[in-house]
């Protein structure tokens, strides 16, 4: 069962990462990025991650891929030439030649992969109890109180940074 | 049960490919685009690690909210850059931004 | 496990609270004083931080772990606490001449900078991946926005986007690395994750693999060669104070974060860390003080110079345990001072149409403003590493630090730099005690605030070359229990 919803989702995502780097009009590109989302919050779901899947469609779909979407309409951003076309060879060589290496040296490190692990009190049987959302909202506000605390003045920075930068002097 | 090390290829795959497009993409939009996937498959990563450690903190799933969150922050951030960089280049094709050298 | 908000936690965060609380203030300010008068809104920032280095003081020789062991208080983050705040400070007081000169005079600015200030502080009191990244991010975010605050300059536009981009690259990069030692270790903690890596762990590939990707992503925000490709053009692009601020905090706070997740968490891997950064350290130096010569730009050489003072920084990474590690913590304070007080000249030189970027602006400085001249020769003496100025014993410490360890070659070739280095800031000297005033040189009128921070700089730069003990003291004192 598992597998039948996992072969699918990562081939959506593969494709559609595929497609955002590769095709020509940036507004497919954005849309096959939202492809992506979609196919990594169903995996999320498969890996028991309810809460995290749901912000992914919301926050990255819904808000961030809008505001790109926004902004490439707004522009009027021209074609781009698919990279095999175009005459910046080194570039592109640098491009695969950086991630044939990367991709080696993660086959080879995923290959050998041994998780020790330090035990927490949060066992999948305990999530599944209590809920996932109910337990990272207690977490948040417990445990991860100062990270979340930050996030809000990251928050703020952006508020006050992208509208210094984006009005009219 | 789907065996951790596939979901940590196809993140890996995932960011492969995310880091070739930041690389070659010449539009700067599409530049950004690249970088959310490379975002993503990290956070592919850290879903898949709280799932299958043995039991844990939940770390990697608010590890992954945080991330999200923050990539929404640079988002903003960045999508207003290229706006006030497109008024002044009326483009915004990183080679053709180039007062300095590159 | 699960505990709740207590109010000893927020206490060892007080400064933090202090700063943001500032900030928040300013950015309110900001639509109540009129354009024009928005000087006051620095000097008040300034006052801020002057109050947030009160409250900070309060937690001399301390150490206390807080918000479930993230967040740890201990001399080390407290030595580049006072650090980034002071640096933060000066930077406030360079600007405040600086955008009344461009007429973009706002709050939002100084806002900005105290944010930055605080994603600092953060990543030196992180003992957990995810503080470390967030305040990493804090810090980035504004300064992207600052880097581009010149909205109508293209070159201020361009590099915002470049940093921009490479930011986020970077970024992406260290939270693979990461993931990778969450995934590895269960843990974001850095000392569980030491505690969790045994032997046989340590010769894992996914391990060395993690290493290499955060060195690589922290390379990037400290602007080690091979990851420094567009460090020249932001430094040039960027407005001088940010310039400033990039060269002076953020490469430092990087540098602090880089110290702690590879001491603290992966100590056990020193032997392979330490030729990774040999290797970076001499690139560095080595690129940065030979393209340094070709350059014009007074600001573009100041980048290559930063990239070269980074080289020599990680000559004590790689040298390593107290006398390494306290030698690099003493020349992050010589290179903070020196390099505030070399792009406070670079402003002041911004007069009217001249804007201070070419290193033939300096031509006859001796004549206009004597003054001037000699605090910027104090300056660049101490970047060269000539006795009896901060960068000569900072340099001193950190080479001795290398040839005790036993990397005489390291250490050479170092010196061979700085006698390089010599060369391209000799240059500036003598455009300004050789060279002849241009017919268009005007009287300088250094504004209050600049004069205060080349006061400060230069006779920082003095007193640390000359009677170093003290600093070197609270440099050793410092490291004490970091690892």
């Amino acid at each position: 069962m598992e597998w039948l919803l996992f072969v699918p989702l990562a081939a959506l995502a593969l494709g559609t990462a595929a497609f955002v780097i590769l095709l020509r009009n940036p507004i497919y590109c954005a849309l096959a990025l939202v492809g992506t989302f979609f196919a990594l919050s169903g995996l999320y779901l498969l890996l028991q991650a309810e809460f995290v899947a749901v912000v992914q469609v919301i926050i990255y779909a819904g808000a961030i891929m809008v505001l790109f979407l926004f902004v490439i309409m707004l522009l009027d951003v021209g074609h781009e030439p698919p990279p095999w076309l175009r005459r910046d060879r080194p570039r592109l060589l640098l491009g695969l030649g950086l991630v044939a290496l990367l991709v080696l040296e993660l086959a080879v490190a995923i290959g050998s992969w041994i998780a020790p692990g330090i035990r927490g009190p949060y066992t999948s049987d305990y999530v599944n109890a209590v809920g996932n959302t109910q337990l990272i909202g207690r977490l948040l506000f417990t445990e991860f109180l100062i990270p979340f605390e930050i996030t809000s003045i990251i928050l703020l920075i952006a508020i006050v940074g992208a509208m210094v930068l984006a009005r009219r002097q | 049960m789907v065996p951790l090390s596939h979901y940590l290829i196809l993140s890996a795959v995932l960011f492969a490919i995310g880091m070739f497009g930041a690389l070659t993409r010449r539009n700067a939009i599409g530049i950004l685009m690249a970088l959310e996937l490379m975002f993503n498959a990290v956070n592919l990563n850290f879903v898949a690690f709280s799932r299958y450690l043995p039991s844990t903190m939940l770390q990697g799933q608010i590890f992954a909210i945080f991330v999200i969150t923050i990539a929404a922050a640079e988002a903003a951030v960045g999508l207003a850059i290229v706006l006030g960089l497109y008024r002044n280049f009326k483009t915004i094709n990183v080679d053709e931004i180039n007062l300095m050298k590159w | 496990m699960t505990q709740a908000f207590n109010m000893a936690d927020l206490s060892t965060a007080l400064p933090e609270v202090v700063l943001s609380l500032v900030a928040m203030v300013i950015l309110m300010l900001d639509f109540i004083v009129p354009k024009g008068r928005r000087d006051w809104l620095g000097y008040l920032s300034v006052l801020g931080v002057l109050l947030t280095l009160m409250v900070l003081c309060r937690q001399w020789g301390a150490t206390q772990s807080a918000f479930s062991g993230q967040y740890l208080i201990d001399p080390f983050a407290l030595f580049f606490k006072i650090l980034f705040l002071a640096s933060g400070g000066l930077i406030i007081l360079m600007s405040i001449g600086y955008l009344r000169g461009e007429g973009a005079d706002s709050g939002e600015f100084y806002a900005l900078i105290l944010f930055a200030t605080l994603g600092m502080m953060l990543m030196a009191s992180a003992v957990d991946l995810l503080i470390l990244y967030i305040g990493l991010e804090t810090m980035s975010i504004c300064i992207y926005v600052l880097a581009g605050f010149l909205k109508r300059e293209r070159r201020s536009n361009e590099a915002a986007l470049k940093y921009l981009l490479m930011g986020g690259f970077s970024s992406a990069i260290i939270l693979y690395g990461i993931v990778m030692l969450y995934g590895l270790t269960g843990a974001t903690g850095l000392k569980e994750i030491a505690s969790t890596l045994t032997a046989d762990t340590l010769s894992n590939p996914a391990l060395i693999l993690a290493m290499v990707m955060l060195a690589a992503g922290f390379g990037f925000k400290i602007a080690a060669v091979p990851f420094h490709m567009y460090i020249p053009d932001v430094y040039e692009g960027a407005p001088t104070p940010i310039t400033a601020l990039l060269a002076a905090a953020s490469e430092i706070a990087g540098l602090v974060i880089l110290l702690r997740v590879f001491l603290v968490a992966i100590p056990g891997l020193q032997d392979r860390w330490a030729l990774l950064f040999y290797v970076l350290s001499l690139l560095t130096m080595t690129v940065g003080n030979v393209v340094a010569i070709a350059q014009s730009n007074i600001k573009r050489m100041l980048a290559y110079s930063s990239i070269a003072h980074i080289g020599y920084l990680l000559i004590g990474v790689v040298a390593g345990r107290e006398l390494g590690i306290s030698a690099t913590l003493l020349y992050t304070v010589v290179y903070a001072l020196m390099t505030l007080g070399a792009f406070a000249m670079v402003i002041l030189l911004c007069v009217g149409e001249v804007k201070g970027e070419r290193i033939d602006d300096f031509a006859g400085l001796a004549q206009r403003s004597p003054m001037a001249a000699a605090a910027m020769l104090i300056l660049l003496l101490s970047l060269a590493g000539v006795p009896p100025t901060a960068g000569f014993v900072g340099k001193l410490y950190l080479f001795g630090a290398a040839i005790e360890r036993g990397y005489i070659l390291l250490a050479l070739i170092a010196v061979v730099n700085s006698a390089i280095s010599l060369f391209y800031y000799m240059k500036v000297a003598v455009a300004m005690y050789m060279r002849d005033l241009p017919p268009a040189g005007l009287a300088l009128s250094p504004s209050r605030p600049l004069r205060v921070v080349l006061f400060v700089t230069v006779v920082g730069t003095l007193a640390i070359g000359i009677y170093p003990g003290p600093f070197l003291d609270l440099a050793k004192s410092s490291i004490a229990g970091l690892w």
